[in-house]
């Protein structure tokens, strides 16, 4: 039942990242990317990260999602034509190269199977709540929490003055 | 058949390329930030898959960190974006390769 479901919204997830690189029109790709951070919300609570499962949700695909959506109708883009001129042919040969390392690796060691996710029966009652995760991140990871802060009062700051700069 | 933490990682790997390709083969600037979140966004289920696999919340809290990241990251872009387009009145990223403005 489990592979099941994690194989409907692992394809979910594909073809909405396919869709996102492949589409011609920018809301259309917006929306599919939502797909993508959907199902793998979907995929975090399989996990049982159901605290990281929601958090996704509310940032990625809520926040994240209204500001791109936001950002491409108030420019009004077009859709583009997706020719690509013949100078891109080394960077997609490079790229097709390192999805066959990348691949490659997987399939020479990644199957092996060293340990399985399926031992839920050692994990602790808290795990991937909200409890066990502020337990961690209050304890043992406090300074680059509240780092983080600086970070985000940094990048405020700085939109703020992109923004003023634009309209002088 | 039992879903393994290979599964997990090879879809993330399937994620990170297609996002990898995008910011390299598209053009404009918007589809460039979404394919970066594309990126971030597999990285964060290799941890997730991981704090499930060794027991460990700590893969939790890093995904969390991940994801203040990609946020102010998105914010700063955007602003950069629109700045770009109300003073080039483009977004192809094939013409914007001038490093004075």
């Amino acid at each position: 039942m489990e592979s099941v479901l994690f194989y409907i919204f692992a394809a979910a997830s594909v073809a909405g990242a396919l869709l996102v690189v492949f589409h011609k029109n920018p809301i259309a790709s917006a929306l599919s990317l939502v797909l993508t951070l959907f199902s793998t919300a979907v995929l975090f609570i399989f996990l049982l990260a159901h605290f990281v499962a929601a958090i996704q949700i509310l940032v990625y695909a809520g926040a994240i999602m209204v500001l791109f959506m936001f950002t491409v109708m108030f420019l009004n883009i077009r859709e583009e034509s997706l020719k690509f001129d013949a100078q891109n042919l080394p960077v997609k040969l490079g790229v097709l190269l390192l999805i066959l390392f990348i691949f490659g690796y997987f399939a020479s060691i990644g199957f092996k199977k060293s340990f399985s996710l399926n031992h839920a029966a050692s994990l602790p009652e808290s795990f991937g709540t909200v409890e066990g995760v502020g337990e961690v991140l209050f304890k043992d990871y406090l300074l680059p929490f509240e780092l983080t802060s600086v970070l985000i009062v940094v990048a405020i700051l700085g939109v703020v003055a992109i923004a003023k700069r634009g309209t002088d | 058949m039992i879903v393994t933490i290979e599964h997990y990682l090879v879809l993330s790997a399937i994620l990170f390329i297609i996002g990898a390709y995008g910011v390299i083969i598209r053009k404009n600037l918007v589809i460039v930030l979404m394919s970066l979140e594309l990126m971030l966004n597999s990285a964060n289920l290799a941890f997730v898959a991981f704090s499930k696999a060794l027991g460990n919340m700590t893969g939790q809290v890093f995904m969390i960190m991940t994801l203040t990241v990609a946020a102010a990251e998105v914010a700063v872009g955007l602003a950069l974006v629109v700045a770009i387009y109300t003073h080039r009145g483009t977004l192809d990223i094939d013409v914007l390769k001038m490093l004075k403005g």
